[in-house]
């Protein structure tokens, strides 16, 4: 297709970290002035596949070619030399440095080798912001006085300080305003115009139509496809591939009784929080798993952590039993039988030096203590019997918590709550860097769980996931819940639209 | 639908790549080669003693002064390394064994006899670490700040008591403690108390929800919070060990010395923290071990003790100090990474 070697050509990249393959024989190609979209939900292993491209990880196998001849991207500064640049997410700027001296952070302008010459990094400074369309950015001025959007193009002015080929930007719009989007988007086309290939990451499917010239879909650590054309692809296809249709899965059958019944175990009550979500009010039931669908910054995760306490809310209620919770109180909450498995398990759930068996039993110790003495043979027998009822694998609590798959971490978490006698389970994102061979394990446990009477209150940015587990479905659009209806009468179609447009067009 | 699917590939799904028993293993292992190692140091620092040294090394007396040397940094190391298990320190250490050595032995205080004594001096302890552990809890301090601000005012506190005199102790109930005669089966009342705060320390890190509790607030704190721990009490707690450990400390110094001095416990917060490094505790919290700890302020006393023997002075004996500290971190570093 190309006359000439693309600009840079990733082959079979693959990166493993304990217990997760985060890229699994990825393939990219990028060509020298094109806006190349990188597509995918949070694990799917956009940000391990820039990490590479930056040269921040090695990869465990696979080639990458720059102008056709085989590179190895050794260091950030190796990757810096052949003129890639990366714009992270997180911003990675000193606050307490200048404009000026963060732009040239590492290649000072400087006399006899060592005597910064803070003039000349000031106007070359002042050049850079011009061309980014912020000639009000003072190079003088601390980093850390500036809003998220101005950060945003020092870090920029930063990338194009070097001689760049390649830039890569990392969600470069989720902190701006729309005015500032069309002048990121004007700079990213000026980028273009001269030649240098933008990869472009983004969760806004109408940012990667209006700029975007080709796309590559990530999903589980895969590229399920690439070099797609990014305006004539259907919306529907690219969130399809995005959010996994293509896998079977294989989801337990709903009980034949109506779930509807019984008592709210869960109530939530106008629960909102300014700048995240809307006032929101729900019921969960015995036996009922109920779904929040919706794509990333729909607040999804936000509710979840308000319900459990973990952020305070700033307005409403949350019930357990008909008895309303301390706000803003985990401990209140898990008195009261709620249970969270987080999204992030290993940064929010997991102790990762200790082993299975402390895992579960950290938020039940007390019931294996005497005076805060722990018996130990007890401890270890009602945590072999709780991963046992989930059929944790290995079947040794002993073993350390990090050797374990993601299934299997996701299991010590669930098992963890049902040792508590949690009768009511927040599950954010529950098959998260799960392989697809363990899922419908994992869905059928939870099927299970809430069988025996367990409120589910589930939370996935996987469409499927939520329809086919879920009893009722929440539909979450931006912070607000745009459509609620019992999941055999939706289907994915539908909610992807409700996702995307919030309004149910065919 | 147009998509060019990747590689059909195995979807049982194999992660992760390398076994998990081995892994398991090898941390087993290293638990053992790590005590192991620091066991084989102090080993082999007997055996240098017992060469350049032999008849002054070995002599009952001299292994005696050892382990009561040993045993007044030795307890305020045990409290540390709570502390740092915890993912906090506590820099304030020192100090406080200074303000309560001194409060303790004022002539006021030493009206109420022994008793007296020894409350003041565990009380004080504890007063300080009720200060950090409010600062640090509550007041969501971090610990090097409000640790060194309590270094700072309690050993101006300890100076404005005293005056910078020494204040000598009169209880003879006290000063037998130091005695020959208080020896029970050679074994000197300081080191049976420090031998009893070890025993209590691995108890209650090892087999109390206390101690599974720092654990968790030092290896994850957020994990900790989502699964119900109360992260900020537990903090609180753990500088009030650290205080109540520093009294006790004080007590055992007074013994020791006889007196109360605004200059003891003098770089106490460095030998703490250095012990429980090379024996094994995470900086950054969430492991630790006891019996490492207690292990690493053997190695320093034994090693103090044999270069004064040897006639080497303190200059030479701070310099080792300090490439041990490097030397373990680096092994450990070392050991670490091959898990």
């Amino acid at each position: 297709m190309a006359p000439e070697p693309p600009l840079l050509s990733m082959n079979g990249i693959t990166k493993s970290f304990p217990g997760v393959r985060a890229l699994d024989g990825v393939d990219l190609d990028v060509q020298a002035g094109e806006v190349h979209c990188l597509l995918g939900q949070n694990g799917a292993g956009k940000s391990t596949l820039i990490k590479v491209l930056a040269g921040a990880h090695q990869p465990d196998t696979g080639t990458i070619r720059w102008r056709g001849e085989e590179v190895a991207l050794r260091s950030p500064i190796a990757a810096m030399r052949l003129g890639i640049a990366t714009i992270y997410q997180e911003l990675d700027l000193v606050q307490h440095l200048s404009v000026a001296e963060n732009v040239h952070l590492g290649h000072e302008p400087t006399t006899a080798g060592f005597i910064v010459r803070g003039r000349t990094a000031r106007a070359s400074t002042a050049q850079l912001l011009k061309r980014l369309g912020h000639p009000e950015i003072d190079p003088g001025r601390l980093v850390g006085d500036l809003s998220a959007a101005q950060q945003q193009i020092v870090s920029m002015a930063r990338a194009l300080s070097h001689e760049v080929r390649l830039i890569v930007m990392d969600e470069p719009s989720a902190a701006l305003d729309p005015d500032e989007v069309d002048n990121l988007f004007r700079i990213v086309g000026d980028l273009t115009a001269e030649g240098v290939a933008v990869v472009y990451i983004s969760h806004r499917l109408e940012e990667i139509r209006r700029i975007g010239d080709r796309v590559t879909v990530l999903k589980d650590g895969r590229a399920v496809a690439g070099g797609l054309p990014a305006k004539s692809t259907p919306t529907r296809d690219v969130v399809a591939m995005m959010t996994g249709r293509n896998v079977e899965y294989v989801f337990p059958e709903r009980p034949a009784r109506d779930a509807a019944g019984g008592d709210p175990l869960l109530e939530v009550r106008g629960l909102a929080r300014d700048g995240e979500f809307e006032p929101l009010d729900l019921v969960v039931r015995p036996g009922e798993i109920v779904g929040l669908a919706g794509l990333v910054g729909s607040g999804r995760s936000e509710i979840l952590e308000t319900v459990y306490g973990a952020r305070r809310p700033s307005a409403g209620q949350v019930l357990v039993d008909g008895r309303p919770l301390r706000p803003g109180s985990v401990r209140a909450a898990v008195r009261a039988g709620l249970g969270l498995a987080p999204e992030e398990r290993k940064a929010q759930a997991l102790l990762m030096l200790e082993s299975v068996t402390r895992n579960v039993s950290v938020s039940s110790m007390s019931r294996f203590a005497r005076g805060g003495w722990i018996d130990r043979a007890a401890e270890r027998g009602a945590a072999r019997a709780a991963t046992r009822e989930l059929s944790l694998r290995p079947d040794n609590p002993s073993v350390p918590v990090r050797t374990l798959s993601g299934g299997n971490q996701q299991k010590a978490v669930l098992a963890r709550w049902l040792l508590r006698g949690c009768r009511v389970l927040l599950l954010d994102e529950p098959t998260r860097g799960v392989d697809v061979g363990a899922r419908a394990e994992l869905y059928a446990v939870v099927r299970r769980l809430a069988d025996e009477g367990l409120g589910v209150l589930l939370v996935s940015s996987e469409v499927p996931e939520v329809l086919g587990l879920a009893d009722r479905v929440l539909v979450l659009r931006e912070g607000r819940v745009v459509h609620t209806a019992p999941a055999s009468e939706l289907d994915e179609h539908r909610v992807l639209d409700l996702v995307m447009e919030g309004s149910p067009a065919s | 639908m147009t998509q060019h699917a990747s590689p059909p590939r195995d979807s049982t799904g194999k992660v992760p790549p390398s076994g998990a028993a081995p892994a398991w293993r090898g941390l087993m292992a290293h638990a053992d080669v790590r005590t192991l190692s620091l066991l084989g140091v102090l080993a082999a620092l007997i055996v240098i003693g017992g060469i350049t040294k032999p008849d002054e090394f070995l002599d009952t007396r001299n292994l005696q002064l050892v382990l009561t040397q040993a045993s007044v940094i030795g307890v305020v190391t045990v409290g540390m390394t709570f502390v740092i298990i915890s993912g906090g320190i506590d820099l304030s250490v020192g100090a406080i064994v200074a303000l309560a050595s001194v409060w303790a032995t004022t002539v006021a205080t030493q009206e109420y006899g022994f008793a007296g004594i020894l409350f003041t001096a565990v009380l004080v302890g504890v007063g300080c670490g009720l200060v950090n552990g409010v600062l640090i809890a509550y007041g969501a301090m971090v610990p090097f700040i409000a640790t060194l601000a309590m270094l700072a005012s309690a050993r101006g506190l300890a100076l404005q008591i005293t005056d910078g005199k020494t204040q000598i102790v009169t209880i003879p109930s006290v000063l037998d403690l130091g005695e020959r005669d208080a020896y029970v089966l050679g074994v000197p009342p300081l080191v049976m108390v420090f031998a009893v705060v070890t025993i209590i320390g691995w108890l209650v890190l090892n087999r109390t929800t206390f101690g599974r509790r720092t654990v968790a607030v030092g290896g994850n704190p957020e994990a900790a919070r989502l699964a119900g721990i109360d992260v900020r009490r537990q903090r609180l707690y753990l500088y009030l060990l650290s205080g109540l450990c520093c009294g006790i400390a004080a007590f055992l110094l007074i013994i020791l010395s006889g007196s109360g001095q605004n200059t003891n416990g003098n770089l106490y917060e460095l030998d703490a923290i250095a012990a429980a490094i090379i024996g094994g505790t995470l900086l950054t919290g969430g492991r630790g071990t006891i019996v490492g700890s207690v292990l690493g302020v053997l190695i320093f006393t034994t090693i103090t003790n044999i270069f004064a023997l040897n006639n080497l002075q303190s200059d030479v004996q701070q310099i080792a100090k300090g490439a041990i500290i490097v030397a373990a971190v680096l092994v450990q570093r070392r050991t670490a990474s091959t898990t």
